[in-house]
């Protein structure tokens, strides 16, 4: 079956699987979204592979028309890494969620991160277990009453943009799932980024904490309560942009717009990116979204590749004559 | 022979069947090195040959102390060998400890060589003595040859730019030389190795040699024996090439030269863990044929990315030992579930847990078999010695992509740091088994769990235009993959797999009885028992006792045709190292059989001599 030499379409990339989420939930936007950016992307459907682990989120594969796998809980960083490294042509998605990806997975989140495969993640962040039914994730905050936290939760929770930036992540970004076109510009960027680009999406869960971001992401209070980090562009907010962030030594200031800092996410310290990712720990700053960080490095799988390719340049492809009548031997 | 003189001509010759040494030393005074060193020059003379290297999970135990000693059996004759020798007839001991600790192993009348520079009264508190096993009798009924190693090396690399504990270091080659001489073996192979290992650093291949050769000169001038020993080469194995092999060395070619019979390129994810990393570094040189080597962040990673691996066409492949195998479990139920091809290496170890990391044992088979959430069916295979590792290998790559299923092949740690000599399969005997990928959408369109006759779902590797679709743990429906929750059609499902494994022992042989199809006794082993097990059916044999062996190479599902050869027996004898695993298979698969379970579980192989007893004793009732 022939790829249809047309542009793919939006459409193209619907399965014929029956989405099974909750109606109203989150994941329903970002599956639009993705599908969009998709057929923008020019890459035929079968050079795509979308990888999950376990999770409301990692259900996302079954409905992508492409090559996915759903795999087991956490463990998607180090699938999508064997498939990734197998054949390096291949477009590789990853899909995860805040317990399936920095709570049980965390480990090979981390490790991902740091061997910049060329791949993209997207880690639906909705601070809850929905799948199992409403417990506490790592990113919940502390207090948050859940099915196992009746007095409220006690853990300290992680934040995913500093633990990105903490194991060397090439491309760092945030977006929300209700802030559609933020949400299709950022996954772009991430998409033409070579290596690993990690994307946390704040997706509400309707059914077990919901309206947790409202706070900063609901439409009418979004553009106070956020600021979109552009690279190369001044670093403003508010709802005619008339806010801006300056950078006074360590501490970030709100100043006017004109005086804003232009923000740069390439410098070679991550050290204004952490900065700016924890903007919304001091009372009254805006909430970090966009990209907060997007350097070259070397690609993990071009290096693997490129070894084998100087091994065989040196010492030829080898046979299994090579392997079997080597060494020492003697006849009897 | 190279030496320039010609040492120890006048000394007597005597011919020798076979030998067993056993180097003992400190874990850093080299013995490792010492006796593979020995053992390669005698592989290169013809001799058959065994070993056992015998070492602590410490890297550099306290000096001097017994738990830091390091011991190298090896055993080398003219004629067929099987096990690396029950008891030595030499013992060479660096140190008081490394007497101490082996000394009750020697034969009786054996030789002891032993270093008596370093038998100082610190040297005896550190082996927790109070007196000199020299004088205190415990050397009664040895030969002793007592030689100041320390002192000879000293003299020896007089002269040299070495530090006085560089010059130290050189002992063991000193001792090489020494046994060299002593059988007769020439210096050129161990020379070369030192010319190539200390390239960088030829002043330290210099005072090697130098020592090896005052070693070799010694056993002439100083008049420490009465005569040398000659060991003739070995006849009596097939006619072919061969060359000297490790168990972990002989898989990994196993598992390249598989995957290039199956005409896929190997992916190897796997975490460092004893004694297993020998793979995953032997592996990681194949880079001019392909091979990808993958060191993960843990054991999960390394199974998982080797899945993944396979998703996208490669043959994916993970090595560990038991411990990892444990972690690896969810890993293997969903290679189960999406039925991909995956080879799963386990060099069994002590356990449970952490347990004896260096030491052998066969007690991960219930693990491999039964070891997973639900019904996860996977085939197991196990090698018998270090050279079967390359058929096992290449057998489990034919099984893995034949039937579209992980396999799990067992080694042990005493076949993965044992020698022995392998005789090279001519290469027109290695026929290929490609595994094709599904290329279009075949006629009546494309089905992910549609089945071949080998019940084996077809391979779909991204990248394949009109083939996309969707693999995952969640159960699916048959033919066409869908998540699907149904109880039909999960028993359906459960049983496919299942019918899809048992059904291997389509092709599969049934292994052959060494010896009578009828008897007493029949001795049923897997694993590295083999080498035991063989030399005790001879030596019953020689006594005249109506006893037969059976070796399982698939131990999972097991061969066809078993019933029929045990039904000609009284009673099967199981041995194994653990406490009865597979009699409990065999016992569940052949109740009728009258299945008698011998377990040894001191992280120690079997030695023939137990074998034998037990079956006289059995005998005897």
């Amino acid at each position: 079956m022939a790829e249809a030499q047309a542009p793919l379409t939006k459409k193209d990339f619907k399965s014929d699987q029956e989405v099974r989420w909750c109606p109203g939930c989150g994941d329903y936007a970002i599956l639009n979204s993705v599908q969009g950016i998709m057929a923008s992307l020019g890459i035929p459907r079968h050079q795509i592979c979308f990888v999950s682990g376990i999770g409301c989120s990692s259900r996302f594969p079954y409905y992508m028309n492409t090559y996915g796998f759903h795999s087991i809980h956490g463990r998607a960083p180090a699938i999508a890494t064997g498939i990734k490294t197998a054949n390096p042509e291949l477009s590789v998605w990853m899909v995860t969620g805040d317990g399936d990806g920095l709570s049980i997975g965390g480990n090979h989140m981390a490790h991902i991160l740091r061997r910049n495969v060329d791949l993209k993640i997207l880690l639906f962040n909705n601070e809850i277990y929905g799948l199992t039914k409403g417990q506490y994730s790592p990113t919940s905050p502390v207090g948050l009453k859940t099915k196992s936290t009746p007095m409220g939760s006690v853990d300290r929770p992680l934040d995913p943009l500093a633990f990105a930036l903490g194991c060397g992540a090439t491309f760092v970004a945030r977006t929300i799932d209700s802030h559609l076109k933020h949400m299709e510009k950022t996954l772009l960027a991430a998409a033409h980024h070579k290596g690993t680009a990690f994307v946390e999406i704040y997706q509400n869960c309707v059914i077990f904490n919901d309206s947790c971001f409202e706070g900063f992401a609901e439409k009418t209070v979004r553009d106070d309560q956020t600021i979109d980090l552009r690279p190369g562009e001044p670093m403003v907010f508010g709802k005619t942009l008339e806010k801006g962030i300056k950078i006074v030594g360590w501490e970030p200031k709100v100043v006017p717009a004109a005086e804003a800092d232009v923000w740069k996410s390439d410098t070679h310290s991550p050290g204004p990116a952490f900065v700016m990712s924890q903007l919304h720990l001091d009372p009254g700053m805006p909430r970090p979204i966009g990209i907060v960080r997007d350097v070259e490095a070397p690609v993990f799988e071009a290096a693997v590749h490129e070894q084998l390719r100087a091994a065989k340049a040196k010492r030829g492809a080898g046979s299994i004559k090579d392997l079997i009548y080597t060494g020492e031997t003697w006849t009897v | 022979m190279s030496q320039s003189k010609n040492p120890g001509s006048e000394l007597p010759l005597q011919q020798q069947e076979e030998v067993v040494i056993r180097f003992a030393g400190d874990s850093g005074d080299g013995m490792q090195i010492t006796g593979n060193q020995f053992t390669h020059t005698s592989a290169l003379l013809g001799n058959d040959l065994a070993t056992f290297p015998d070492f602590p999970a410490e890297i550099r135990a306290p000096a001097g102390t017994r738990p830091g000693v390091s011991g190298f059996q090896v055993r080398f004759g003219s004629a067929d060998i099987h096990t690396p020798g029950d008891q030595p007839d030499v013992l060479v001991a660096m140190n008081p400890a490394a007497l101490v600790v082996n000394i009750r192993d020697l034969k009786t009348g054996g030789l002891v060589v032993v270093n008596t520079g370093q038998f100082g009264d610190s040297d005896l508190k550190k082996a927790a003595l109070t007196t000199s096993p020299l004088k205190d009798g415990t050397l009664a009924g040895f030969r002793v040859i007592e030689i100041d190693i320390n002192k000879r090396v000293t003299e020896a690399l007089k002269g040299t730019t070495l530090s006085s504990k560089e010059v130290q270091r050189c002992k063991n080659f000193y001792t090489l030389g020494l046994m060299y001489w002593l059988y007769s073996r020439p210096l050129d192979t161990t020379m070369k190795w030192l010319d190539e290992k200390f390239a960088k650093r030829p002043e330290l291949a210099e005072a090697n040699k130098l020592a090896m050769q005052a070693g070799f000169n010694a056993g002439d001038i100083q008049e420490l024996f009465q005569g040398r020993y000659e060991v003739q080469r070995c006849d009596d194995l097939p006619k072919g090439t061969y060359r000297n092999i490790m168990g972990n060395e002989a898989i990994s070619i196993g598992l390249v030269v598989g995957a290039k019979l199956a005409d896929l390129q190997i992916f190897l994810g796997s975490y460092p863990i004893t004694p297993a990393s020998g793979i995953l570094e032997q592996l990681s040189t194949y880079k001019n044929h392909g091979v990808i080597t993958f060191q993960a962040e843990d054991e999960i990673a390394a199974i998982c990315s080797a899945l993944g691996s396979s998703y996208a066409g490669c043959l994916g492949i993970t090595s560990t030992s038991g411990p990892g195998m444990a972690l690896k479990g969810e890993g293997m139920g969903l290679a189960v579930s999406i039925e991909l091809p995956l080879v799963i290496v386990d060099i069994q170890r002590g356990g449970p847990s952490t347990g004896l990391p260096t030491k052998t044992e066969q007690a991960d088979l219930l693990q491999a078999i039964f070891g997973r959430n639900s019904e996860a069916p996977i085939p197991v295979l196990a090698a018998s010695s270090p050279a079967d590792c390359f058929d096992v290998a290449i057998e489990a790559v034919r099984i893995a992509t034949q039937y579209m299923t992980p396999v799990i092949l067992l080694s042990d740690g005493y076949i993965a740091n044992g020698a022995e000599p392998w005789r090279l399969p001519k290469l027109e005997d290695l026929k290929p088994f490609p595994k094709p990928f599904l290329k279009s959408v075949p006629e009546g369109g494309f089905l992910p769990y549609a089945r071949d006759a080998y019940l084996a779902r077809p391979w779909a590797k991204p990248g394949t235009p009109g083939l996309e679709h969707r693999v995952g743990g969640l159960e699916k429906a048959h033919l066409t993959g869908n998540i699907n929750y149904e109880p039909e059609n999960h028993e359906f499902m459960v049983r496919m797999r299942q019918n899809k494994v048992m059904g291997i022992r389509e092709t599969i042989p049934t292994p052959n009885v060494f010896g009578d199809s009828t008897g007493e006794i029949l001795i049923v082993g897997w694993g590295s028992t083999k080498g035991a097990i063989t030399s005790a059916v001879e030596k019953l044999h020689a006594k005249g006792k109506k006893v037969s062996s059976l070796h399982l190479t698939h131990v999972w599902p097991l061969p066809k045709g078993l019933d029929k050869i045990f039904g000609c027996f009284r009673s099967i004898l199981v041995p194994e190292m653990n406490l009865g695993q597979m009699a409990r298979v065999l016992r569940s698969e052949y109740p009728e059989q009258n299945i008698i379970s011998y377990p040894k579980v001191q992280g120690l192989p079997f030695r023939t001599s137990e074998l034998v007893s037990k079956v006289e004793s059995l005998l005897a009732k």
